[in-house]
């Protein structure tokens, strides 16, 4: 029997109801809409009687603010239309898994198989509304991909609901014949292998699985391998070599040979440089001495923090989901990059998350379609954000992870996707506490040894993130997309977490561990099998959300939040045991052998049988060639006076998304927990957006974290060389700025491209790889770790019906981490006191070029700014310098908007007032604009208190330093140009800093 | 001398602040043990050797259904009682942030947290007036914590605040002072009734409140310590080392030694 129980709030103006009043009238402000009522419904096919039923409602409501109803949908007297919201079939409901788990408390009974509590709500519509409007009005509270929205005229009954998965695929495994032409075989891996009965093909009206993505040639090496071996390829041995040798896992673009770089442009010049930088290390001691620890090959970079402690750094993105889902993919970016701290050796403790968005102007209204019909719209580039945003908030939030470091990046090239990054900081000690279990171990090492038992902790598998796998169901149209995206559960996560860190790492109870992202099992499993010589897994024994499942879709989802074990077999009690109290679900699913190969059975049926060395080192070498584009892309070294007005340029620079106040970001997600923050995300009494964070991890050392980001994308536009350049630049500038050194300071690089098929791009990423190795050696700062993402590509339609292809910038993000000897000499950016001096540190070019100051006017006129990595490294050195020396009030690094943006920043920061001279700045700009808004790089402005004046010039002799005016009380912005001067009240820049997102 | 006052720390579910609310307790002078909820449940009798109980903050369920509803039945159906006998004993309990919610949720304190006005989770630095007599609040009477929550609002039905008034049970309002003033922001960062920012029960024994005092224990923790730095570098002062938050678990540790 089904039952459903619906809780309403008691409380006058309930909070959730006017949220939505609130929401839907902004975005429909001519309709009548005057009331929402907010009701919340669980339904649950369990077995439950009446009394449980009862008992269950009465602890789902509390008394004081609300009421409950297990008969019906109480609705309000006057209404025009009911929306019901919930979930698809087989999309994760953290709030219904949360009500199951309370009545599986309250009657001590566990679920039967298959039977689930669902949760949905309900919006109650007052006002003179028509049902079209009502519809509208949910098609903006609803996505299609995941959810369903029913709507309800006040005459209609509402019917229960119960989104049962019910999958009408094969659970068989199949062989697929590979001994056909290439035409075929291109078609095997474009479209997936065909299932044997099109009838009950898991697409719906289709017959095949999803693509594979193997090139040609790989689609032949794979061939020729069966044929030697005299047998056909399974689903699962296909499914699992194209998981493996993808893009994704192997990172071929980086790795194959590309023109002249045999060994690939990763190993050249990413791993290349940070081979040169520790050879150049050893030996040396303290300051200058290696700290990299573990690096390129675990989850997460580490470097040393201190005697006893490592620090692991890993950004991710999760691009492709977020665009679909914005809030489910943005919680998986950053459940599923703590995974790759929690699996860093034995499992570093999560300190710190950091986010990236690179997203459209929110403000674009422009409808761009996945098909041609124009049914499928993209969701609005305002959806987009907000849900990223919510979904770092709902991931790091619930993890107990601070947040105390992200921003925004605007450009239209991300309209077709997103790209949302997440990043998170790991603390691990370095060897496991000595005690009666055995001698003290590395911890930032593992081996899994054969014999292991294969252990899967955490969630369940389901058929989430497979390659076009469809459910249906009952109640839905046959064909609905089914999970396209997983929705991560962070609390699933945090109880295995708690258990791993807290209590079973330290007891050697485990001997290797990875998390199950890309390729889940067959991903995990596959590379721990490199540690032991191989593995035997049973798949029958993997506990499956709901049954149904194919041998295939069980070795290769991505249902989240699973990590995997390798557990020597006298200690898998006791590490069971201490799963069992945290209520973490552990389960043995095979065992790490020597055999060399990767064996996988289902229900004793042998349906994958590989060499590791075929599965790991097969995949054919592909020589790429790259092609300088013909046409200097809008490169155009003319550039003007505009006779604007600069003040209100300015103004209009800080009311600009990519530079503007993202307050609203940084203050919903929690940068104070663990008590680690340092220096805040908003900086001074302005609030101001910083560039970097320093945290203190152990509360008993005043030894920092600090952590810092550059990224520069808009110079692609003219030369990523340059871009790349500028990106690390401004991440160790904006580093600096914060009180780190270079002596002691790594990055990881982010590399998200698009069209990396053309030799025009590759051409391009190559300049970008150059870059990186160039601007990191001569800092001396070394890559730990590193990802990239190579088709960040839109091919879809506009309302015309038009074709389109939205190709983002080539972006790369870099990330800093450095460690700092105290705390007490961290720094923030806002101006601290009347009377202080305010230097430039650096030189002014005329480097206007894709700034935005030009983008905003939309010119893309001028010289990018260059690197000169040998005059910034003494500039950085000298500000490290007088950091160290306690001389410095404030700093901030100059970056998008140029010294005009540095100074209001520091200002608005500091609600301090300057009177400024910028006749006499060294460099080649001359002009105002130039002066105001070049993106030079190397620059740093800084101020002091007077009485370090003679100090800290001496620091500076070999740097261009300028003294430009000092810092006043008085709530205004005076600044003289050559030829002219502006003049700015300070609450008049505030506002305008703080306008972009104010209504967030 | 008596020995260390012993707190016990809730653990699992979701809770995230046990390690930082141990280190802030033991810098107080105490000890404390992070236990699983499930480990309490299965030996209760751990409750009899612990002075202080603490439910930190956190994310217990996921707040769903209700932020600290899910994790408060637990406690309340499997730990009532023995709670009920902790409480008997002359001995001190508090609930941070999510901890406040699973106290009210589990009928421990009275009242209920609920959604933001904002309809958004909030993380700021708020000020508070210390009223009432909580031996937790012991000599104080002003002071700014961090808060970080979107169900912090509290709300209770006019007869339960009325005898909350009366009981002395408004612990901690929400005020302008210093962190307002300084980041020029509201001073009910929730829309709070009464901006309530604590209560309290049991002649203030058990204190339930929003602001994170485990997160403000150091100096170098305020918002704004490198603008305070700078005035004591100027007027050629000590930089200070404690935060205003420590004197909250000092005094719990006072109450025993």
């Amino acid at each position: 029997m089904t039952h459903r129980i619906a809780v309403v709030s008691t409380v006058e103006g309930d909070a959730r109801g006017s949220g939505y009043l609130h929401k839907i009238k902004s975005l429909f402000p001519e309709s009548d809409l005057r009331s929402v009522s907010f009701v919340q419904a669980y339904t649950t096919d369990a077995q439950l009687s009446d009394a449980e039923i009862k008992k269950v409602a009465e602890q789902l409501a509390s008394p004081a603010i609300e009421k409950y109803f297990t008969s019906n949908i109480p609705t309000p007297d006057t209404y025009a239309f009911a929306i019901e919201i919930g979930y698809l079939p087989g999309v994760t409901d953290n709030v219904g898994h949360t009500v199951q788990e309370m009545i599986e408390d309250l009657t001590g009974r566990y679920f039967a198989g298959g039977t689930h509590v669902y949760s949905s709500y309900f919006l109650f519509l007052g006002g003179q509304i028509s049902h079209e409007e009502a519809g509208k009005m949910s098609q903006e509270l609803f996505n299609p991909l995941i959810e369903r929205a029913t709507i309800f005229g006040t005459d209609e009954d509402i019917p229960l609901v119960v989104p049962h998965v019910k999958l009408a695929g094969e659970q068989n495994t199949l062989e697929v014949d590979l001994n056909v032409a290439d035409a075929e075989l291109m078609r095997i891996s474009k479209e997936g292998i065909a299932n044997s009965d099109a009838s009950t093909g898991l697409r719906a009206g289709g017959s095949r699985r999803g693509s594979l993505a193997l090139s040609l040639s790989a689609m032949k090496t794979i061939h020729d391998h069966f044929a030697e071996l005299g047998r056909k390829p399974t689903d699962v041995e296909l499914e699992s070599l194209a998981q493996t040798w993808s893009e994704h896992c192997k990172h071929t673009i980086f790795n194959d040979p590309l023109d002249e770089v045999k060994e690939g442009i990763y190993r050249r010049y990413i791993k290349g440089a940070t081979e040169r930088i520790r050879k150049g290390r050893k030996g040396k001691n303290g300051s200058k001495g290696d700290f990299c620890v573990s690096v390129f090959k675990d989850n997460s970079g580490a470097i040393a923090f201190d005697d006893t402690y490592l620090i692991t750094h890993k950004v991710e993105t999760h691009n492709s989901p977020s665009g679909l889902d914005p809030f489910g993919g943005a919680v998986t970016a950053i459940v599923g990059v703590n995974r790759d701290c929690l699996g860093f050796g034995l499992g570093a403790r999560p300190i710190a998350n950091v986010y990236g968005f690179c997203v459209a102007d929110p403000t674009d209204s422009q409808p761009l379609f996945r098909d041609s019909q124009r049914k499928q719209q993209l969701l609005s580039a305002r959806r987009i954000l907000e849900g990223i945003v919510r979904g770092i908030n709902a991931g790091g939030n619930q993890s107990g992870i601070p947040t105390p470091l992200g921003f925004v990046a605007v450009d239209p090239s991300y309209r077709g996707k997103p790209l949302v990054f997440g990043g998170t900081v790991g603390l691990i000690p370095r060897k496991s506490p000595s005690g009666s279990r055995g001698r003290p171990r590395k911890l930032y090492e593992k081996c899994a040894n054969p014999g292991d038992y294969i252990v899967m902790i955490g969630g369940r598998v389901g058929a989430d993130g497979i390659h076009g796998a469809t459910f249906s169901s009952e109640s839905l149209s046959a064909g609905s997309p089914a999970t396209a995206v997983q929705i991560g559960d962070p609390i699933t996560q945090k109880k295995f977490s708690d258990a791993l860190i807290r209590e079973a790492r330290d007891r050697g109870l485990y001997s290797s561990i990875t998390d199950d992202g890309a390729g889940g099992l067959s991903g995990s499993v596959g590379e721990m099998a490199r540690e032991s010589g191989g593995a035997l897994v049973d798949l029958e024994k993997v506990p499956l959300k709901y049954p149904g499942l194919a041998p295939w879709q069980i070795w290769i989802s991505e249902s989240q939040e699973r990590m995997t074990l390798a557990v020597p077999k006298r200690r898998w009690t006791a590490l069971k045991k201490i799963f069992d109290r945290h209520d973490v679900e552990a389960t043995r699913i095979g065992e790490f052998t020597k055999s060399g190969r990767c064996v996988v059975r289902y229900k004793k049926k042998e349906v994958m049988n590989i060499t590791l060395a075929f599965l790991h080192d097969g995949r054919p070498v592909e020589q790429q060639r790259s092609k300088q584009r013909t046409v200097n892309r809008k490169q155009n070294s003319e550039l003007g006076t505009w006779n604007s007005d600069l003040g209100a340029a300015l103004l209009k620079i800080l009311a600009r998304p990519s530079v503007g106040s993202t307050a609203f970001i940084s203050q919903q997600y929690d940068h104070e927990v663990q008590g680690s923050s340092i220096t805040k995300p908003l900086q001074g009494k302005g609030r101001v957006n910083a560039d970097a964070a320093v945290l203190q991890p152990l509360p008993h050392s005043q030894k920092g974290v600090v952590l810092a980001h550059g990224c520069a994308p808009w110079y692609s536009q003219i030369d990523t060389y340059t871009m790349a350049a500028a990106s690390i630049d401004t991440a160790v500038r904006n580093a600096i700025c914060a009180g780190a050194s270079r002596d002691y300071l790594a990055i990881l690089d982010n590399f998200c491209w698009s069209s990396s098929d053309t030799p025009e791009r590759l051409h391009e990423l190559k300049e970008a790889a150059r870059a990186c190795y160039d601007v990191a050696v001569a800092y001396g700062t070394p890559f730990i770790s590193g990802k990239d993402s190579m088709f960040n590509d839109f091919k879809g339609f506009d309302s015309e019906g038009n074709r389109v292809h939205i190709a983002a910038l080539p972006t790369l993000l870099i990330s800093a981490i450095g460690v700092m000897l105290d705390i007490g000499k961290a720094l923030t950016i806002d101006f601290k006191h009347a009377g202080d001096l305010v230097y430039v540190v650096g030189e002014t070019n005329d480097e206007l070029g894709a700034s935005e100051y030009c983008t905003m006017l939309g010119e893309m006129a001028g010289a990018v700014p260059r690197v000169d990595v040998k005059k910034n490294a003494r500039a950085y050195d000298a500000v490290g310098k007088a950091i160290e020396r306690g001389l410095l009030a404030s700093a901030i690094g100059v970056g998008r908007g140029g010294l005009g943006v540095a100074l209001a920043k520091s200002a608005i920061a500091g609600q301090l007032g300057m009177r400024l001279n910028l006749i006499d700045l060294p460099g080649t700009a001359k002009t105002t604009d130039n002066i105001l808004f070049s993106e030079s790089q190397g620059r740093m402005l800084v101020s002091i208190r007077r009485d370090a004046r003679k100090e800290f010039e001496r620091i500076f002799k070999s740097v261009a330093l300028t003294n430009i005016g000092e810092v006043v009380q008085a709530q205004s912005l005076a600044v003289e140009f050559p030829e002219t001067r502006i003049s700015l009240e300070l609450p008049t820049i505030t506002q305008a800093y703080r306008s972009f997102f104010r209504e967030w | 001398m008596k020995t260390k006052p012993r707190a016990i720390i809730f653990s699992g579910y979701g809770l995230n602040c046990e390690d930082e609310t141990k280190a802030a307790f033991e810098m107080a002078g105490g000890t404390a043990d992070i236990i699983h909820l499930n480990d309490l449940i299965a030996r209760p009798a751990i409750l009899k050797k612990a002075d202080v109980l603490i439910v930190g903050g956190g994310f217990a369920y996921g707040d769903d259904t209700g932020a600290g509803k899910a994790y408060g039945n637990r406690v309340r159906h499997h730990l009532g009682n023995e709670i009920e006998q902790f409480l008997q004993r002359n001995t001190l309990m508090i609930g941070i942030c999510n901890g406040f919610q699973v106290l009210t949720s589990a009928g421990i304190l009275p009242g209920a947290l609920i959604g933001n006005d904002s309809g958004r989770y909030l993380c700021r630095w708020v000020d508070i007036e210390i009223l009432g007599d909580s031996p937790w609040l012991k000599g104080l009477s002003k002071m700014s914590l961090p808060i970080a929550h979107g169900e912090g609002k509290y709300y209770a039905p006019a007869a339960t605040l009325e005898k909350l008034k009366q009981e002395n049970g408004i612990a901690l309002k929400y005020t302008t002072g210093e962190m307002c003033e300084y980041f020029d922001l509201p001073a009910n960062p929730n829309g709070a009734l009464d901006n309530i920012a604590a209560v309290s029960a049991r002649g203030g024994r058990v204190l339930g409140m929003m602001p994170h005092p485990e997160r403000a224990v150091s100096f170098f923790q305020l918002p704004h310590w490198t603008y305070l730095k700078e005035e004591y570098v100027r007027r050629n002062e000590q930089l200070p080392s404690e935060g205003p938050g420590l004197q909250l678990f000092r005094n719990a540790v006072h109450y025993f030694v």
